[in-house]
């Protein structure tokens, strides 16, 4: 069933976006995972683990900005690549579609400020 | 004191917003919404429409008429199309959560190969990346033996009975509105009446007829003939000869304005676009050697085989809202030649928003839906211009030449401006607005390259490098 594979395979270890680079696209996982990874003062962090279905890289939609995270195949993963211009364009003319990746950032949120939270009671 | 819940109170502020036009015409919980065809469209106008009232705390009852059985193989399961998901709208679907699973997707598709009789020039999208997929829309071809994959309507289908709607396997045999209301009637003489109708039919049916007497102003779309069949090659032999590539052909054989041989699983899709197309032109094009070069040698066409011969849309329908009725799809609006599945799914979604957020009556759909019709119907305008360009460039010799050495150009420098592989690519693919096309093609860049390419080509040609003449 490989042939009707769609987007782009990554093997286990490699990088698919990397911090500081320029990002024009999101990417959507089709299947496998990837663990979303921060470079601060030499020290790697582990943010997230994305599966299949989840979204990454969509800051590079909204924001000019360099990517804020490296994103890393854990196995063999496939991701479909999602056009910043073919996007913004159809919002354009749908804002109803822009919904699930408002709604993806607004959980994000939602969890990373429950990690916030909870930070002092876990030192 | 209220003990409204906030989701009553935004549910009660769309059902009663004031409106120009009274009384306004809206959803409500309970409303009950019939939907007339299981393709595409109405599968894509389901979900959305069950996915956006959820979220505004509507709670609507869904039910969609549609007799066929998807799964079932041959042409009682199959709504006769080319079988291409566009670039754009793959893109589209994963970013609304639809991705398209491996048993769906026969296969995926990173190219293209462009077929002149002046030669082959292969163009490659610019990620690597397939993100064109091949599908089936039934579950296979007359004769088929072996399903390995599973219908994409029927795929489309389950999406939305998951969100809640009902499948009625039913013919519709009559349509009317009594008190204003859509009356469906079934063969078995069942009756049901909703507070909308959405029409996804297609115009490969009578039932439009039904509408177009209901005095509600409805015209259908205008249409025109093409050609669809399918030939078994078995999965090794598409992969060999086809691999990847969608294979389009400029040919100049008489009556036939485009061509396009499609792999899919064990399968070849041949597409054709002409004037009366018929055995004669369909073994004319078999028999040209630049088809013959991408087939494997010694093949003949089969004494049978599953072929049809759908109508498209030309033209959208004038008018495709009433009070209570919305057609979408084809029956609605649909791109000229490509992306007829990308048509259905903005048409789709459009009605569903402006049932759920602005209301059902006509002037809802006027203000909130047409626009999107209107949209597809005028860049169709312009399709028709670089299809006509398309046509005589098909005709003159040097000009393919000239096409053909500026393609080739491009695909082997490593960077650099694109822009006639682009141009190709999403005329082809229906990946992009033909509006967006056009005015790459007005570019200084484009035109000057494309002259100097067509005056080049009246000296000898140098072969190679992905040219071959």
């Amino acid at each position: 069933m490989d042939a009707g594979a769609l987007g782009k395979t990554f093997k286990d270890g490699e990088v698919i976006v990397r911090q500081g680079d320029e990002g024009h696209c999101m990417f959507v996982i089709q299947s496998g995972k990837v663990e979303v990874l921060h470079d601060r003062d030499g020290k790697t962090v582990q943010l997230a683990i994305r599966g299949e279905g989840d979204f990454f890289g969509e800051m590079a939609i909204f924001e000019r900005e360099k990517r804020m995270a490296t994103v890393r195949a854990m196995g063999d993963v496939r991701v479909l690549t999602v056009d910043k211009k073919n996007l913004l364009r159809r919002v354009q003319e749908d804002p109803s579609l822009a919904f699930r990746v408002v709604e993806t950032m607004s959980h994000r949120i939602r969890e990373l400020s429950e990690k916030v939270t909870r930070q002092p009671t876990d030192d | 004191m209220s003990t409204s819940s906030p989701t009553d109170v935004l549910e009660k502020s769309f059902a009663q917003r004031p409106s120009s036009s009274s009384p306004r015409l809206a959803l409500e919980s309970g409303s009950r919404v019939a939907v007339l065809g299981g393709g595409p469209a109405g599968s894509f106008f389901s979900y959305f429409l069950l996915e956006s009232a959820d979220r505004v705390g509507l709670d609507l009852h869904l039910d969609i008429y549609e007799r066929r059985v998807f799964s079932t193989i041959g042409p009682a399961g199959c709504n006769m199309c080319g079988g291409i998901i566009s670039e754009s709208l793959v893109q589209t679907l994963a970013t609304e959560g639809i991705n398209l699973p491996t048993s769906v997707v026969e296969r995926g598709i990173d190219s293209y190969v462009l077929h002149m009789d002046v030669g082959d020039v292969r163009i490659d999208t610019p990620l690597q990346e397939k993100r064109i997929a091949s599908i089936h829309r039934g579950a296979g071809p007359k004769g088929m033996k072996e399903r390995k994959w599973e219908s994409f309507d029927a795929h489309l289908q389950q999406l939305a009975l998951d969100k809640g709607a009902r499948l009625i396997q039913a013919r519709v045999e009559d349509i009317s509105l009594p008190d204003g209301r859509p009356h469906l009637k079934t063969k078995d003489g069942q009756g049901e009446s909703y507070d909308l109708l959405a029409v996804a039919v297609g115009v490969n049916t009578g039932t439009l007829k039904i509408f177009e007497n209901l005095s509600i102003d409805y015209q259908s779309p205008r249409t025109t003939g093409t050609y669809i069949s399918e030939f078994f090659l078995g999965e090794e032999v598409v992969e060999k000869h086809l691999g990847t590539s969608m294979h389009v052909f400029l040919l100049n054989i008489p009556r036939l304005e485009f061509a396009a041989l499609i792999p899919k699983g064990d399968y070849v899709s041949l597409c054709l676009l002409g004037r009366d197309i018929d055995q004669p032109l369909v073994q004319a094009f078999i028999n040209s050697p630049e088809v013959k070069r991408c087939l494997p040698p010694g093949w003949t066409l089969p004494q049978t085989f599953c072929h049809c011969s759908p109508k498209i849309n030309l033209r959208c329908a004038p008018k495709p809202f009433a009070d209570r009725i919305v057609f979408i799809g084809d029956s609605g609006a649909s791109r000229l030649y490509k992306d007829g599945i990308g048509a259905a799914y903005r048409t789709a979604k459009a009605a569903a928003n402006t049932a759920v957020f602005e209301g059902i009556s006509s002037e809802s759909f006027r203000e909130h839906f047409l626009p999107v019709c209107k949209r597809i119907e005028n860049d169709n305008r312009i399709g028709k211009l670089i299809f006509i360009v398309t046509r005589e460039i098909q005709r003159r010799r040097f000009d393919r030449r000239g096409v053909l050495r500026m393609v080739s150009k491009e695909q082997r420098r490593k960077s650099g401006a694109r822009h006639m592989s682009t141009v190709l690519w999403d005329t082809f693919t229906g990946s992009a607005p033909y509006r967006d096309i056009f005015l790459r093609t007005l570019h200084p860049g484009f035109l000057g390259v494309l002259l100097w390419e067509i005056v080049a080509g009246f000296w000898p040609f140098r072969k190679g490098n992905g040219m071959i003449e």
